[in-house]
């Protein structure tokens, strides 16, 4: 006899859906295994690796100066501070100086890459929560900042330009005036976006109380850079460990401590003000000079195990690179602040909604071949 | 800045940790610990108010061909000064480490990367899976004597 049973997905236990890998919000191939409860999420899975290519790998059997381009393809919204994290550790190895002109110009263009990273971000946001108007916003200024970048060194995303010893090729001679040009254009636009999504009521409803993480949970995720700042953990490398002419430049950490996705919203727009900050006083003291030290064809590091930070727009990248001595690395290990981040994320979005979840995500601003290199 | 006293640091440090052996490294206090003890030291070396590493910036594995070895990169956020931390086994066949994800929560995903590339095990943790690549890999790709006939990774 059978007998006649109605089952209701969900009722009692779990049910589990994905998200991604091809999702619009998930920011790129990245999987997320939601347990849900109506529509109340309990616990979020990542997996990784849709676009793991193995970068480390790779590195171990290419010189010095071919990491530079692979580390472009990690983070490939801040690629100048890639490039800058193994320069200055194959640098600090061989004991070189750089010329000042260089010191200056890699500030400049991390800025501006922090810069244009956090404009990608705002628009990608406000879109995350529905609303498409941001996207066109930020696009447009962000143009601005990539037309920049192809006038001196010809590429928009993927740049190599910060080698080992220096630059590739000396800026190009509008470089100063463009930049010039940029900053009170820029801090014109700047408060449109405070007008757009910032005093917004929806989107203050969206995004305060939501994704709560503490200092200590941020610390003990290793959560850096905008994110991990919107806890009010103080994790600038630019700070801490000054590098290239962060020394001798006046800028603000900033710091808030409610932990929630508006505070890491409200980070990221004050850093925008920060960075032009820090251009205005490096731009006109750009010195004449050489644009790269005197290197050798083939770089051999001596034997030993080299570390160096650097604050992308997401957070700290740590290269740690190991030397036998030869022209190969025996291993080189990226440290990726996205890594980090986004395992913080089962903590953060328990006991919230889906779209909160997307909130959450957002708001770590998460790019996703950084997690898998 | 980071203004600390170098050989202070190695003081306490060789004070808590008996047993284990400092490496002369320019950037780092560098100490390699027995691997017995390194769960009792990693947790010492959070909760001493002398040290307070309570920041793992970076867990990784090294294979430098007749042994392998993980590498803790720690900094504390209250005192301001860092030191790497080493254990090192000669075993390839198995090599076992204890886990440190209950002491800093960022280990349980280094761990499971450690294993996935290097294939170095870790005591109780609670989900030691691969992380990048697929489950039914064969090998682990970032030891020396890995050889991929089908993707040449060079």
């Amino acid at each position: 006899m059978v007998e006649k049973r109605e089952i209701i997905l969900g009722e009692n236990e779990p049910y589990v859906i994905n998200m991604g890998p091809q999702h619009p919000s998930t920011h790129g191939v990245l999987r997320f295994e939601l347990s849900l409860k109506g529509e109340t999420v309990f616990k979020v899975v990542p997996h990784c690796g849709y676009i793991h290519r193995g970068i480390e790998k790779m590195c171990e059997s290419n010189t010095y100066q071919q990491i530079i381009h692979l580390t472009d393809r990690m983070d490939y919204l801040s690629a100048h501070p890639n490039n800058e994290a193994v320069s200055l550790c194959v640098e600090k190895a061989l004991g070189i100086e750089v010329p000042e002109r260089v010191k200056v110009i890699r500030t400049i263009l991390s800025e501006l890459g922090r810069l244009a990273s956090h404009q990608l971000w705002w628009c990608a946001f406000g879109m995350d929560l529905g609303a498409l108007t941001t996207f066109f916003y930020g696009l447009r200024d962000r143009e601005k900042i990539l037309d920049i970048f192809e006038e001196s060194f010809g590429s928009r995303l993927l740049h190599s330009y910060i080698c080992p010893g220096g630059l590739m090729n000396d800026v190009h001679p509008n470089f100063k005036q463009r930049i010039k040009d940029f900053i009170p254009y820029f801090r014109k636009k700047l408060p449109e976006y405070d007008q757009l999504l910032s005093g917004n009521v929806i989107f203050k409803e969206r995004s305060r109380g939501i994704g709560m993480l503490s200092l200590e949970d941020a610390i003990s995720y290793g959560v850096t850079g905008p994110s991990g700042r919107g806890s009010g953990f103080s994790c600038d490398i630019r700070k801490s460990q000054p590098y290239s002419a962060y020394d001798r430049v006046d800028f603000k950490e900033i710091l808030f401590t409610e932990g929630d996705t508006y505070a890491r919203y409200r980070v990221r727009i004050a850093e925008m003000w920060e960075s032009m900050k820090i251009l205005e006083q490096l731009v006109d003291q750009i010195p004449d000079g050489d644009y790269t030290a005197k290197m050798k064809p083939i770089i051999k590091l001596p034997e030993g195990e080299y570390y160096q930070s650097v604050e992308t727009a997401r957070g700290e990248l740590g290269v740690y690179i190991v030397s036998k001595g030869d022209k190969f690395p025996v291993r080189v290990k990226f440290r990726t602040p996205n890594f980090s981040n986004l395992f913080a994320i089962n903590h953060m979005a328990v006991g919230h909604k889906i779209a909160d979840l997307v909130a959450i995500s957002g708001s770590l601003d998460l790019v996703i071949p950084d997690i898998d290199r | 800045m980071e203004t600390f006293d170098h050989n202070a640091l190695q003081e306490t440090l060789s004070a808590m940790m008996p047993g284990a052996v400092f490496n002369t490294n320019p950037q780092f206090v560098e100490a390699v610990v027995p691997a017995n003890d390194l769960h009792k030291f990693a947790l010492e070396l959070k909760m001493n108010s002398k040290t307070q590493f309570d920041y793992l910036v970076c867990q990784t594995g090294l294979d430098k061909n007749e042994e392998l070895s993980v590498v803790f990169h720690l900094r504390s956020t209250k005192l301001n000064h860092s030191c790497v931390l080493k254990v090192i086994t000669s075993d390839r066949i198995n090599p076992e480490f204890d886990s440190v994800f209950d002491i800093w929560k960022s280990a349980e995903f280094f761990e499971r990367e450690i294993f996935d590339l290097l294939g170095i095990k870790f005591k109780n943790h609670p989900d030691l899976r691969r992380l990048f690549l697929e489950d039914d890999f064969v090998g682990y790709p970032l030891r020396k004597d890995f050889v991929d006939n089908i993707n040449i990774v060079q």
